[in-house]
């Protein structure tokens, strides 16, 4: 597989890459790192979708939310994730919480095939699932860590990685709290839920919303009044995930426990 | 694909408690338990032939070449292990081309090129500059142009240039002492300022790793002086010797003061992570950490240092002594970085469970590697001490 991917670098790219190191080492283009992020959201759409006129975010309702697992099966097809059970862009957490406080957490195959039924002896007092995913923060440590740039944030607030600059030296997974990032197998570059940004710029849901039974996901804009996120955020008690980090998630949960983290 | 399903499946197996799916591939091995390993014996060495020209401690002078050799082999070595354990090695230019100025291991080349080229490889030079040039005076054939070569064809050695070469390697040795808490106190800063991670996180890193990092230098000086000298059919110099012994001694007190306090602070705070970080000190690391690092690698040597300090041996045994202890104290260090570097990755983010570390043998990323970098800077150093010997009687027959 590595070998592959080696031999995909033509000689003449290899040279060029060669020569800019040397150029790089002379006259470090501190400006590019800067630029790429906003050269990406540009090229994506031809000017038909305009970033700068979204704030995305999602919301996910714990109460709704019946552990069937589509939406990590979706997303897996939706976005080429390899099907083993080491890769996840979104995956859902099962909790069962004992009379003792023993608190038993679960995510067989990240859910993607659902769970199985419980055949606990003992008395659960509580029991729910949690959906995770990319929280798309807003002050992203994986972002403040990527040595090249790879990782960055759009002006609507998704947090996205360039493949192409992605040097996989993985500092972006140690520094997300969260767990959201594994690195691909075949393309050796970081990977993450991108909110499906492929479909939200042609004014698609993300996978994971659309197929879910209960509408335990709600995506949507921050910033619009009749957006049903913001109608979400009003009805509910919100809570993000590990708040203390400051990491400032854009993804809101309803109902959590207190021990999701 | 296969091979990736092939290694990790069986790790499903090892996991305790709940972890995080994705986190089942532990991102950083063995090749970056290497790298501030490597870093670090680059800054001690450094910081060791630094006492002979800052503070003029004239005891350490027969080592001091070989310290400034010792920490140019290893630089050299520094960057392989990073570049290896790269996703895409080939496009590791970004990191010049393109850094992020928020990222700290962007920062990584530049503090490299400068310590090479602004420190190292200036002072190697002004050190040598006289003994290459008598060199080459009395040489034939290919160790002349060598010699030529290296002394860039200066010929200089009137009193005024000499007096210049010297007042150049104190100057350079002053920003060097800086340069080198730079370098390796730089690596700790790329763990400590991991805020996800709170076995990392801890604005004590960088200070813990400078401290280990002199420890790690001065004992591998020690060890390298003491292999050495012998195979020259040379005398150990013992009061050479027991001021090396007596420096690691205070700077390991200092070091294991350090980590002590790291330790009760945590224990102290007690956060959200401690019962996790606890699961894991006494069980997945109890071995590497409190048997090698604490027993083996810190308590032992000092204590039989201390025992020569206390009590008149006979240079013999003092020297055996002193090799023991060099050498725990190497594999003390490494564990160190190992305990850092992958203790940090196995307890799962969710501070739910644990999960393991399994090396490969083969493979850019696999033990085989790592053995031939950890190698390669002695065959390195080996080359050096041909071309550039660096001791004291080459010095005065120049
Ligand atoms: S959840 Fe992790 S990957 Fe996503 S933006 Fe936050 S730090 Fe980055
Ligand atoms: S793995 Fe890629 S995206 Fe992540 S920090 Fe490294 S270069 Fe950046």
């Amino acid at each position: 597989m590595k070998k592959e991917q080696r031999k995909k670098l033509p000689r003449r790219d290899f040279l060029k890459n060669v020569l800019r190191s040397c150029a790089g080492l002379m006259l470090p283009g501190f400006l590019f790192a800067k630029e790429a992020g906003k050269k990406a959201a540009a090229l994506l759409l031809d000017g038909l979708y305009n970033p700068a006129e979204h704030s995305w975010g999602m919301g996910i309702d714990i109460n709704k939310c019946i552990g069937c697992g589509r939406c990590a099966d979706a997303c897996k097809k939706e976005n080429n994730v390899p099907n083993v059970p080491f890769f996840f862009r979104t995956w859902v957490e099962r909790y069962r919480v004992f009379e003792n406080g023993e608190t038993l957490i679960d995510s067989p195959n990240g859910a993607v095939n659902g769970f199985e039924n419980l055949t606990d002896e003992r008395t659960i007092i509580r029991s729910f699932f949690v959906p995770k995913l990319c929280n798309h923060c807003n002050n992203p440590p994986c972002v403040q860590v990527c040595p090249v740039g790879a990782t960055f944030q759009t002006v609507d607030g998704v947090v996205l990685v360039d493949a192409e600059y992605c040097i996989g030296c993985r500092y972006c997974i140690q520094a997300c709290p969260y767990g959201a990032r594994f690195l691909h197998p075949e393309t050796r570059t970081a990977e993450k839920c991108t909110f499906c940004y492929h479909r939200v710029v042609r004014g698609k849901l993300p996978a994971c919303v659309e197929v879910c039974p209960t509408q335990a996901r709600i995506f949507g804009e921050l910033k619009k009044k009749a957006s049903p996120l913001v109608r979400f955020m009003r009805m509910n008690k919100i809570r993000v995930l590990k708040p203390a980090l400051n990491t400032e998630p854009r993804v809101y949960y309803s109902n959590l426990d207190m021990e999701v983290r | 694909m296969e091979e990736i399903i092939q290694h990790l499946a069986p790790l499903l197996k090892e996991i305790s408690g709940y972890i995080y799916p994705n986190e089942i591939e532990l991102h950083w091995g063995i090749l970056v338990v290497i790298y501030p390993y490597i870093t670090g014996l680059v800054a001690g060495a450094f910081i060791l032939a630094s006492l002979v020209k800052v503070f003029n401690v004239e005891e350490v002078q027969p080592t001091y070449r070989i310290s400034l050799l010792t920490a140019l082999a290893f630089l050299f070595v520094a960057p392989l292990p990073l570049l290896a354990h790269l996703g895409h090695p080939e496009k590791s230019y970004e990191i010049f081309l393109t850094p992020n100025t928020n990222s700290a291991m962007a920062m990584f080349g530049f503090v490299y090129a400068w310590y090479l080229m602004a420190v190292l490889l200036l002072e190697v030079w002004f050190d040598y500059r006289e003994s290459l040039i008598l060199w080459s005076q009395h040489e034939t054939g290919l160790r002349k142009w060598i010699h030529k070569i290296l002394s860039l064809f200066s010929t200089d050695i009137s009193e005024k240039a000499i007096k210049f070469d010297k007042k150049a390697v104190k100057i350079i040795t002053i920003i060097g002492i800086p340069s080198a808490f730079l370098l390796h106190g730089y690596v700790g800063f790329i763990f400590g300022s991991i805020k996800a991670n709170p076995w990392w996180s801890s604005v004590l890193m960088p200070i813990v790793f400078l401290f280990s990092a002199i420890v790690s230098g001065i004992a591998l000086i020690m060890i390298i002086y003491m292999v050495v000298t012998p195979l020259r059919g040379k005398e150990i110099d013992m009061r050479c010797l027991n001021k090396l012994a007596s420096y690691l001694f205070y700077i390991m007190i200092i070091d294991f003061s350090l980590e002590c306090l790291d330790f009760i602070h945590r224990i102290y705070e007690s956060e959200e992570s401690i019962k996790i970080l606890a699961q894991l000190v006494s069980g997945k690391l109890f071995v590497s950490l409190v048997v090698i690092q604490l027993l083996m690698g810190m308590i032992l040597p000092l204590g039989a240092i201390a025992i020569v300090k206390i009590f008149n041996l006979p240079d013999e045994l003092k020297k055996l002594i002193y090799f023991l202890a060099a050498l725990l104290v190497q594999v003390g260090i490494f564990t160190t970085r190992w305990n850092v570097v992958v203790g940090g990755q196995l307890f799962s983010k969710s501070f739910s469970g644990l999960t393991t570390y399994k090396m490969t043998f083969f493979g850019l990323e696999g033990l085989l590697m790592s053995i031939f970098l950890l190698l390669l800077p002695f065959l390195i150093l080996y080359i050096l001490f041909k071309i550039l010997p660096p001791w004291d009687e080459a010095r005065v027959t120049g």
